[in-house]
């Protein structure tokens, strides 16, 4: 059983095609494995037994059949509990959609299905994706496994958790400030933010349409891409999906090599509020990429330092409009309708029980950013800032191929650290929120624990849009130099829960 | 909702200020989808049997622009003389309203497809008053409430509402006018005249039935006044989808007649939306805006921009239709009619009617003898329009053609309608099955006119004796012996072949 | 910048549809007014002659043909729905217009 957990999607594909293991024993080995520990790390909402074990006797039989089976068939995964699943919950970890069956798949559900993965079930999130801890799910906290004590990052750290405790090998994950690649650095996973529209976005329920895309996250850059290859492609159902070929991602995760690559560090991504140890492992990945034959160009990215106050005007304006649909009148919760109040008081009433105060704060501060005499100021500004961050990536990547940067500032916090100060929780993201302003793609992946609390650092990719493959390429040559280096994957270090 | 509203007369709010409008349409397109999503937007579906998680703006879901829609929209903008934007974005209009189901509206803001035209409107004496456009701009439609519980249907005192969004997402058109001044006391009508011209103009695009009495095509009346000689506008009242041509004009004179006694009793006039009701002819307050509001309009992250390709915009131009009130000069011309009898058949919008009963073989006169008169009338009794009375033009040119073959008379068309109007069958059945064929039969006539000499001698002495115009009294007995199926024409000419008498 | 005032986050709430309580008023005056504060530095472009950015890509004229595609049967559409009556979503009285 051990066995199985601790092996990659990769493998297990491959060991199911050649009839070594059946899709229904990988999976019965996964559901043990949440059944033993998820009590602790809290990484699902909803585990769909009978689905998984349906999807995976499907696979066996048609394997039996002679069928050819797709580079996933059979694979687990943890679904971010953001996506619509026909039949099985979809909470975007609100009370306000407690006990909501979507009557739809959204086009990353089909295309799970279609390519045969196993979905186990929904797994955690802050409340509609807004946060950098988990901590703002209305269902409870997920534990980053390897300190239950600690946050397993945000908004996806239930995807995140579940792949650091070896309860799914594969997980979606959505990134609209930088929820895939946080949660992915402070668990030593892998988390890549595709460039917008690579990903459809049609059943993924909005936060910040401007921002949200939705990416694969795993235990290893080479399964990070089969996943990517899987979920990515133009969907007619959504206007911002690209109508364009997938970059060859799996190829140049197969060809990991930066030898001749020129890579940029950006002058505005250290300094203050950087972690001592963070700062350390991110030279010493700088230094490895020099020693596989890349060379460093520093560069200065000066609108970078307004990215931050940029993303908290846009992505709260976008989310006070989007979430204005839950009224209470046509699904989910409805409070207050015992026949003394109106449409409008129940609709207050709804919101005002079914949505936390995360939520409530980025409604207010995006009602206030687009009212009137201040939607110049404020959003207008923002939108600008946009451009000028845009720009500054474009003049980069003239110089550069790709860019790198700490995931994040620090490591994992403690739970409840920041839970009542959200410009300090929101610092988390300060990284990887240029990427989701401009729309170009990036990578999460491990490289070291900080020798002051020995928590895994996260090691960020930046390429342009469209060029997702380049994040592949080098993350594969970065991966196999640490895992070298170490002897083992990082997560190898993790306790056992 | 009671209190009666004092009003000065017309003539004297007119002598005392100046009106500025400014109207508002809504038309429905009448594409098969709707804007956003795939959904049919067929009449008289099951409730909520045409929805789809993006038009009931389910969790995730996301729009995607119909074509047709744009089209439709450009082609309007060209109509009208716009000029069409070279690049503009959808916007979101963000307010709480249980018939919308994602609380905002897709609508457009600052970005308009379509602007800065005009449209030439013909009045009933024959002037032609040019109304300027601001913007015609894409949108959707929201569902469609029932209140329950109230006495009357309506949302005051009803007890709770039951919501079908079949409607939801139905792609719709705002067209705005700039302030239309200088009408003077023709205001109201160069309303209803406006309102009537784009309407012509919106089914001559083939784009929207533009049916006004099914919500197809709704106006909202902005009105206010300004004392003669000022230059600054009054504040403006907004009375909310006026649904058929009379009311606009009666909402646009209410409106004068409340805002002048209002201002001349020394009043000022708050900005509110009203209502027009039907049965007085009078507006009443609706929601007063006690805090401004604040759409919070922003670009519509979901939907991509529109850039028309000049290629497209130069086709479709190329593609247009005449112009209605062009065509309506033509048409005069070729009918021979007044302006003034064009403005009646317009406005009973008989146009298209006639012109595709004359296209079925009637002659001009005919056509518009047969719809204006009978067919008109008829419609107007069972609430019906034109095109929805059970007879087709093709039918009535049909009639037409039986009456000038001697076949039918008058009489006997109208009986023939009447029978097709009853779902009795085509023209040439109804003939049949009612027997109502003229009596040309020479030898039957001939003794029905000698009995009717005989029966009334007196008169046939008058003839006799030169006086012809007595004829009319013999011809009447005729008729009334054959029961009405006698070509009248050729009794009177053998009742005077018979006396020898001879006409002029 | 002045503070966002009590009053202010109650116009705020009822744009919002949001219930506040009072306590709520006065921790969210509170803490807009340290975000706004803290991210007002963006008018500092506002001057600046860059056009701004809605959109990420630089796509145009995405658009569908305009042919039917299968809708949620009624049960379906429904299927969520607190309350409903004769296949219609029910609701609260609406106060609004009228
Ligand atoms: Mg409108
Ligand atoms: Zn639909």
């Amino acid at each position: 059983m051990t066995d199985i957990i601790k092996l990659t999607a990769a493998e297990i594909a491959a060991k199911i095609a050649a009839g070594e293991l059946t899709a229904v024993e990988v999976t019965e080995a996964h559901l043990a494995r949440i059944e033993a520990v998820d009590e602790k790390v809290h990484a699902f909402l909803h585990v769909d037994r009978e689905g998984a074990l349906a999807q995976a006797r499907a696979v066996d039989a048609k394997r039996a059949a002679g069928e050819k089976l797709g580079p996933l068939a059979g694979v687990p995964l943890a679904l971010k509990d953001i996506f619509t699943t026909e039949g099985i919950p979809t909470t975007v970890g609100s009370k306000i959609l407690e006990g909501w069956i979507p009557p739809y798949d959204a086009t990353l559900t089909k295309k799970l299905k279609a390519a045969d993965v196993v979905i186990l079930g929904k797994t955690n999130m802050d409340e509609f994706a807004m946060g950098s801890s988990t901590e703002n799910s209305a269902y409870g906290p997920t534990g980053n496994p390897w300190d239950l004590t600690r946050i397993p990052g945000g908004s996806g750290g239930g995807s995140s958790a579940a792949l650091a405790s070896f309860q799914s090998p594969l997980a979606i994950g959505t990134d609209t400030g930088g929820s895939i690649r946080q949660p992915a650095a402070v668990t030593g996973t892998v988390g890549v933010k595709p460039t917008y529209g690579a990903v459809s976005r049609y059943g993924m329920v909005a936060f910040s349409s401007s921002l949200d895309q939705g990416g694969p996250c795993a235990r290893t850059v080479l399964d990070a891409a089969l996943l990517h290859e899987v979920i990515a492609g133009h969907d007619p159902l959504d206007s911002t999906s690209i109508d364009a070929p997938v970059p060859p991602v799996v190829e140049a995760a197969r060809n990991g090599s930066v030898a001749g690559m020129r890579v940029g560090v950006v002058k505005q991504f250290r300094g203050e509020g950087y972690q001592a140890g963070v700062v350390q492992r991110f030279d010493e990945a700088v230094a490895v990429l020099k020693e596989l034959g890349a060379e460093i160009v520093e560069l200065d990215c000066p609108s970078f330092d307004l990215a931050l106050s940029a993303y908290y005007l846009i992505a709260p304006s976008e989310c006070s409009s989007n979430l204005a649909r839950f009224d209470g009148l046509r699904y989910g919760l409805r409070v207050g309708d015992d026949g003394t109040h109106s449409a409008e008081e129940v609709t207050a009433h709804t919101r005002e029980a079914g949505f936390g105060p995360e939520v409530k704060r980025r409604i207010m501060l995006g009602t206030y950013a687009l009212s009137s005499g201040y939607y110049d100021a404020y959003y207008g500004s923002a939108q600008k800032v946009r451009t000028l961050i845009t720009r500054d990536f474009e003049k980069s990547f003239e110089q550069v191929d790709v860019i790198v940067s700490p995931t994040t500032p620090t490591t994992a916090f403690p739970i409840g650290e920041r839970a009542d100060d959200p410009m300090a929780m929101y610092l988390a993201d300060l990284c990887t929120i240029p990427t989701n302003l401009a729309g170009n793609s990036a990578m999460s992946l491990p490289c070291g624990l900080a020798p002051e609390d020995d928590l895994p650092v996260g090691l960020q990719i930046i390429a342009p849009a469209m060029k997702d493959d380049r994040l592949y390429k080098v993350g594969a040559a970065v991966e196999a130099a640490f895992v070298e280096k170490w002897g083992h994957p990082l997560l190898e270090e993790a306790p056992s829960l | 909702m009671t209190t009666t509203t004092d009003l000065v007369s017309y003539e004297d709010a007119l002598a005392s200020y100046d009106p500025v409008m400014g109207l508002e349409v809504h038309v429905e397109l009448g594409t098969r989808t709707k804007m956003f999503c795939g959904c049919s937007t067929e009449l008289g579906a099951e409730p909520n049997s045409q929805t789809c998680p993006t038009c009931l703006g389910m969790p995730g879901s996301l729009p995607v622009v119909n074509a047709t829609g744009v089209e439709s929209a450009i082609k309007i903008g060209l109509a009208l003389h716009c000029e069409i934007a070279e690049w503009c974005r959808f916007a979101r209009k963000n307010y709480f309203y249980p018939d919308m189901p994602k609380n905002f509206q897709t609508s457009q803001y600052d970005e308009p497809i379509a602007f800065n035209g005009y449209l030439d409107v013909q009045l009933e004496d024959g002037e032609v008053f040019r109304v300027e456009i601001e913007r015609a701009h894409m949108e959707e439609d929201t569902g469609k409430s029932t209140h329950v519980g109230g006495a009357t249907g309506r949302i005051h005192g009803a007890l709770h509402s039951l919501l079908d969004y079949n409607r939801a997402g139905i792609p719709l058109i705002e067209i705005v006018t700039k302030p239309i001044e200088g009408a003077g006391e023709r205001a109201p009508e160069v309303a209803r005249a406006y309102v009537a011209e784009l309407r012509e103009l919106i089914k001559a695009l083939g784009v929207s039935e533009a049916r006004m009495e099914m919500g197809q095509m709704r106006c909202d009346v902005n009105l206010s006044l300004m004392p003669k000689g000022a230059e600054k506008f009054g504040t403006r009242s907004e009375t909310k989808n006026v649904n058929s041509l009379r009311s606009v004009e009666r909402a646009a004179r209410f409106e004068i007649q409340r805002h002048a006694a209002v201002l001349s009793s020394g009043g000022t006039i708050i900005q509110e939306t009203r209502h027009f009701h039907e049965d007085t002819g009078s507006t009443t307050s609706g929601r007063v805006k006690e805090e401004a509001e604040d759409y919070r309009y922003f670009p519509e992250p979901d939907l991509v921009p529109v850039a028309p390709s000049r290629e497209w915009v130069e086709e479709l131009r190329a593609g247009l239709p005449e112009q209605p009130l062009a065509r309506r000069n033509r048409l005069r011309e070729e009918w021979g009619v007044s302006a003034h009898d064009m403005q009646s058949i317009l406005n009973a919008g008989a146009i298209d009617t006639i012109v595709a009963t004359i296209e079925a073989g009637a002659d001009a006169a005919s056509a518009r003898k047969w719809w204006m008169g009978e067919l008109a009338r008829s419609a107007n009794e069972s609430g019906k329009s034109l095109e929805d009375l059970s007879i087709t033009p093709a039918q009535v040119a049909r009639v037409t053609e039986l009456v000038s073959s001697g076949d039918l008379n008058d009489k006997l068309a109208r009986q023939v309608i009447e029978g097709v109007l009853a779902g009795e069958g085509t023209p040439d059945e109804v003939v049949e099955k009612r027997g109502l064929k003229v009596v040309s039969d020479e030898g039957a006539l001939t003794a029905a006119v000698d009995e009717a000499i005989a029966g009334n001698p007196g008169v046939a002495e008058k003839i006799r004796g030169g006086k012809v115009a007595a004829a009319g009294a013999l011809v009447g007995a005729v008729m009334k012996a054959t029961r009405g199926q006698a070509d009248a024409a050729r009794v009177k000419e053998l009742i005077l072949e018979k006396l020898g008498v001879s006409e002029g | 910048m002045p503070g966002i005032t009590r009053e202010e986050v109650a116009h705020l709430a009822r744009l919002a549809r949001l219930e506040l309580k009072g306590e709520e008023l006065d921790h969210f005056a509170g803490q807009l007014d340290d975000i706004i504060g803290a991210v007002a530095r963006v008018s500092e472009v506002a001057d600046q002659d860059v056009p701004p950015t809605s959109h990420p890509l630089p796509l145009t004229n995405v658009m569908r043909a305009d042919e039917v595609r299968p809708s949620l049967t009624p049960e379906q559409a429904l299927s969520g729905a607190p309350a409903q009556e004769q296949q219609r979503f029910k609701v609260p009285q609406i106060l609004g217009e009228d």
